[in-house]
């Protein structure tokens, strides 16, 4: 059975892309605080989330609705109204990490399907089937910083479906639990849906040096020759004594496409692709290098070369913690 | 850890780019202007999409030409006009010219461009964000829109427009999304 590529999309524009490029399932938000892609210009309203999902559907795709941050004490009415939303405008599921979301989706909404996002850190088959016992939990997003032998220990021991990211930016390891935006801006993936927010970021280009500001703080510093620094703490270059390093993790982004061989025989049901931030240029040429890396894998066919090399953030790539060389 | 080429970006002839030093700014500022409000009518939702920035001022830098452009939303009721010094603006967005019409048809990526330093962004980052996703999402063709605009000289101007896309390797019109990558 060919694997399933779930692909980002941040505007309905990027979603038509996303269909007409092959993506078997599209992810999105609504255009406020509950879903963790909460940027300026990004996201559906209601009207908009009806038409992007009757157009899938009509094309035989998939839309999933993330709802997947945190609802802050006193306006969980906010992320409630999503929830119903997103059942009104006929999504296939909604992506949620909350669990006191969850317990109200599995009992205001029960025919909703429900997917845990990777916002949940859900890393282990005890809690994975904790989540499908209590909230009827049908897929796992799995966290980035498992291997390939782990994610298919994970699936000998438990029903519940899990999706992968294969592509895109990274996240600092403990998802849903990092709280390093914060302490620059006082807003967090978590609780605003926005990392870094565009509007507490500075670039900064002096003479060829290009400085990315976060909150004020310079975070990184690269020459003219460089690619172009993060705005994210987490990528950050700091000194600490006389060393000068990327103290959390490089600048680099995901590509597991050689993995998915191993993927697919470590029982993993869907590819997910990172970037809901991304256009539909890169959605397009993303999806469609993955639908035909899925279907060659398949047919018993070889891995085609992929094209994503340009599409990288931070211009490098890496198999992240599915080949843990550290160890 | 792999380290990847960038794309390589077409760059305006500097010859012809010196000639534009001499090019008239007021009646091309007011053209502009009403080809901007033309498109403003059929792309309402590109103007909401702007949200708190539909009222920034935009300045648009393509770094091979001796002008630059700056754009004002003006809640849907846009304003261009053009400059040989760029006047004070609320974020500037500069690249080499096919980088700038290659996003508004959504044939490159901002991100990647932004990254492997073919473009660059000052100012308030928000408004830029804001004004690149609305664009991204209108699905504009500059092509087409200028055609419509030129009455009996549309048909040869679209040929012309052909001719010129598959000589120079611009992304004069819209295309599928993955044409130049």
């Amino acid at each position: 059975m060919v694997m399933e590529i779930v692909c980002p999309a941040g505007t309905p524009a990027a979603l038509r892309a996303a269909v007409k490029a092959g993506a078997h399932t599209i992810y999105c938000g609504f255009a406020d605080e509950t879903n963790a892609r909460n940027f300026p210009g990004l996201n559906f309203s209601r009207a908009e989330m009806a038409e992007g999902i009757a157009f899938a559907h009509a094309r035989g795709a998939k839309v999933l609705v993330a709802i997947n941050t945190y609802p802050r004490a006193g306006d969980e009415s906010l992320w409630h109204a999503a929830v119903a939303d997103a059942e009104t405008a006929g999504a296939d599921a909604v992506i949620l990490a909350d669990l006191g979301l969850l317990a109200y989706a599995a009992g205001n909404h029960p025919n909703l399907r429900r997917h845990l996002s990777v916002q949940a850190a859900a890393a282990n088959a005890d809690i994975i089937n904790f989540y499908g016992a209590e909230f009827g939990v049908k897929r796992v997003v799995l966290p980035r910083v498992l291997s390939v032998p782990e994610i298919a220990a994970i699936n000998k021991e438990t029903e519940i479906e899990t999706e992968v990211f294969v592509f895109g930016g990274l996240c600092v390891m403990a998802e849903g639990r990092c709280s390093l935006s914060s302490y620059a801006t006082g807003l967090s993936p978590n609780m605003n849906g926005v990392c870094s927010p565009a509007s507490h970021v500075d670039y900064v280009e002096d003479a060829g040096a290009l400085s990315a500001k976060l909150g004020g703080y310079t975070i990184h510093a690269v020459g003219a020759d460089e690619p172009a620094p993060y705005p994210t703490l987490c990528k950050g270059c700091f000194t600490a004594g006389e060393k000068t390093a990327h103290l959390f993790e490089d600048p680099v982004s995901l590509n597991a496409e050689h993995l998915i061989p191993q993927l697919a025989k470590a029982g993993v049901t869907a590819l997910k692709i990172e970037g809901r931030q991304r256009s539909r240029s890169y959605v397009a040429q993303v999806v469609k290098n993955f639908r035909a890396a899925v279907e060659a894998v398949d047919q018993g066919r070889a891995l085609p070369e992929g094209m994503l090399a340009r599409l990288s953030e931070g211009q490098a790539v890496t198999t992240g913690a599915y080949k843990k060389t550290w160890r | 850890m792999e380290h990847q080429d960038a794309l390589t970006i077409p760059r305006f002839p500097s010859l012809l780019a010196r000639t534009l030093r001499y090019l008239p700014l007021a009646p091309v500022s007011l053209a502009l202007t009403r080809l901007t409000q033309n498109m403003a009518k059929q792309n309402a939702a590109m103007f909401r999409r702007l949200g708190a920035h539909d009222h920034a001022c935009f300045l648009l830098d393509p770094t091979d030409l001796p002008v630059t452009l700056c754009l004002e939303p003006r809640g849907g009721h846009p304003k261009v006009s053009l400059h040989r010094h760029p006047p004070a603006a609320d974020a500037r967005i500069a690249g080499p010219l096919a980088a700038l019409i290659g996003l508004v048809h959504g044939a490159y990526d901002g991100d990647a461009l932004f990254f492997s330093r073919d473009l660059v962004i000052e100012g308030d980052t928000a408004a830029a964000l804001a004004l690149r996703n609305a664009v991204d999402d209108a699905e504009l063709d500059l092509s087409a829109e200028v055609e419509a605009l030129s009455g009996p000289f549309a048909q040869p101007l679209h040929k012309l427009i052909e001719l010129a896309e598959r000589r120079t390797g611009v992304a004069l019109t819209r295309h599928e999304e993955d044409f130049l990558w």
